[in-house]
């Protein structure tokens, strides 16, 4: 499999504490991969130098062999990363159909043909019936819910999501695992995700990354990863039930 | 394209509007001198205002400093016209053109290096002062001691050189405010609309959207200056005299974007109800003050500040919006509802 993403050797520190240090890893196309790891381990600062938020102090992050990292956001994206925000960012004020909208303008310079795109992802992901809210009445799983539309709407290769199931109801996070799947097996989106519930990364991931303290631990298989006993020490812990 | 810009607006929204222009078009058969000169006003506020809202209302960045595009567009016109004799009409380009590379600089300078939120405001002020104190000193236009047009009694209309009766002055700011209704709202339903209005609610996530930044904020100030310098030229055939202390004055800045506030930031009727509210009652005002033989300096300005205080302590988001929601005319007429 050839690699959509490749993060070679990353770092990144803030003030002289150091976020990442030297990360490396690969998602193949077509794949899922799931990032985990402590709070604090930098898995969202991974994600903001994949994404063009801030560029690596070393390291290169090349995207389907295209050298990308020092890009602007909207570069990034135009070259076929979505992403969501841990903390989300909805356009407040405009309704979740415009919300949407924009995302999906990027690929198209007509805003009805957009909003008729905008609109077969809301119903996708269950946000149907709410399209003409404004994105801040929206409860927190919706919102959540509206990043990954919004994400999706500028039709990525490659879709960021970051802890897009906290919060959400055990049958919230299987739908939503459902709506994953079933993007990476139709579209053949390829998905890095970031993710503390770890029913959804196990249920989802085919390969998983761990982090800690800015440092690649161990990745590999689901199964090979939770046995890991550096895994295990340092993020699971002894009574994680999978 | 008529049936689009159409789309999705409701019906009585649609009539209430025609009913206004029929009303703004018989205004002047009725309306005394004095009268016509407060309409006159009225409509000017709602053109600037409606200027002024696409950088604050839609794109989310604030100026105070738009007597900047004012006073350029009106010195540039009025001066071709007097040195050269030069017709507005193409006077204007050479407005309109000063003001967006005004617009351009001020915009570059400001995004580029990441000026925001209230240092960016604090820069358009910069800006302007700058222009008007470098007025000041501009011998080619008078400097302070104020440039002036030829005034001449016209008793025939020459459109062409922007001379004659205040009616005239009427009907042509009456046809900009329509334009500027229309370019606003076919503006906001465009991508760019829909990409100004990402950046206003959140810039890092339009950014990740696919959104250059960069660009549509330099547009949205670029066009903004470009509208406003429009009325200045207006402005300047219109009072036949300019004053750099006067029409780059910030206090010009602040009149002009009271309008939109009181009407409601980034709705596309506000701008013209906060026009009609504010210059309307305050001219009504001083007009029934002087009929009881009161005078008092600067009522204008202390029924403007009671206003702004009113509108922002009980409707935050301007008097539009609510009135609109009362009137079942929320779509269509532009929102920034209650959050």
């Amino acid at each position: 499999m050839s690699a959509r993403l490749e993060v070679s050797a990353i770092s990144k520190s803030f003030r002289g504490l150091r976020a990442v240090q030297g990360a490396s890893f690969e998602v193949p196309a077509g794949s899922i991969v799931g990032l985990i790891g402590p709070n604090g381990a930098g898995k969202t600062t991974c994600f903001n130098m994949i994404a063009g938020v801030f560029p690596p102090d070393a390291g290169e992050v090349h995207l389907e062999g295209r050298r990308i990292d020092g890009w602007r956001p909207d570069q990034v994206c135009a070259a076929g990363v979505g992403r969501t925000f841990q903390i989300v960012k909805p356009f407040s004020g405009l309704t979740v159909l415009e919300n949407v909208t924009v995302g999906a303008l990027l690929r198209s310079n007509d805003v009805s043909s957009a909003q008729k795109r905008a609109d077969e992802i809301l119903e996708k992901l269950g946000l149907g019936p709410k399209r003409d809210l404004l994105a801040s009445a929206l409860t927190l799983p919706d919102r959540k819910r509206l990043e990954v539309a919004r994400a999706l709407a500028t039709q990525p290769r490659l879709l960021l999501l970051d802890e897009v199931m906290a919060g959400l109801r055990p049958t919230e996070c299987d739908q939503m695992v459902a709506v994953f799947r079933e993007l990476n097996r139709a579209e053949g989106i390829t998905i890095l995700l970031i993710e503390h519930v770890m029913r959804a990364v196990m249920a989802l991931a085919q390969r998983i990354v761990v982090l800690h303290h800015g440092e690649v631990i161990a990745q590999g298989t689901p199964e090979e990863v939770v046995r890991d006993p550096a895994v295990l020490e340092s993020y699971l812990g002894e009574e994680t039930e999978i | 394209m008529i049936a689009r810009l159409l789309e999705g607006v409701p019906r009585r929204g649609l009539a209430a509007l025609g009913a206004l222009l029929l009303l703004l078009l018989v205004f002047p058969a009725f309306a005394s001198g004095y009268l016509l000169s407060v309409g006159f006003l009225i409509l000017h506020f709602a053109f600037v205002g409606q200027a002024w809202n696409i950088m604050m209302g839609f794109a989310g960045q604030l100026s105070l400093g738009h007597s900047l595009y004012v006073g350029l567009g009106a010195y540039a016109a009025a001066a071709l016209y007097v040195h050269f004799g030069i017709s507005p009409w193409i006077g204007l380009g050479a407005s309109v053109g000063v003001a967006m590379i005004a617009g351009a600089v001020l915009g570059f300078l400001a995004f580029r290096f990441g000026v925001a939120g209230v240092y960016f405001a604090i820069l358009t002020i910069a800006f302007a002062e700058f222009a008007r104190i470098g007025f000041d000193h501009f011998s080619w236009v008078q400097g302070s001691s104020g440039f002036f047009l030829p005034v001449a009694n016209y008793t025939t209309n020459d459109l062409w050189n922007l001379r004659g009766s205040p009616k005239m002055f009427y009907y042509l700011m009456l046809a900009m405010s329509v334009a500027a209704f229309v370019a606003c709202h076919a503006l906001l339903r465009s991508r760019m609309g829909y990409y100004w209005q990402a950046i206003r609610e959140s810039p890092e996530a339009a950014q990740a959207l696919g959104v250059n930044v960069f660009r549509y904020k330099m547009a949205a100030v670029v066009i903004s200056a470009a509208m406003t310098s429009l009325a200045g030229v207006v402005f300047a055939f219109y009072y036949n005299n300019l004053f750099p202390e006067q029409i780059f004055h910030i206090s010009r800045s602040i009149e002009l974007i009271l309008g939109p506030i009181i009407g409601g930031i980034g709705t596309l009727v506000g701008p013209l109800v906060g026009a009609l509210l504010l210059t309307g009652l305050a001219e009504g005002m001083r007009e029934a003050m002087l009929q009881l033989g009161v005078e008092v300096p600067g009522v204008k300005q202390v029924f403007y500040g009671i206003c702004l205080l009113l509108v922002v302590m009980f409707l935050p988001h301007g008097v539009w919006p609510p009135l609109a929601r009362h009137l079942g005319l929320e779509r269509g007429a532009g929102r920034r509802e209650e959050r």
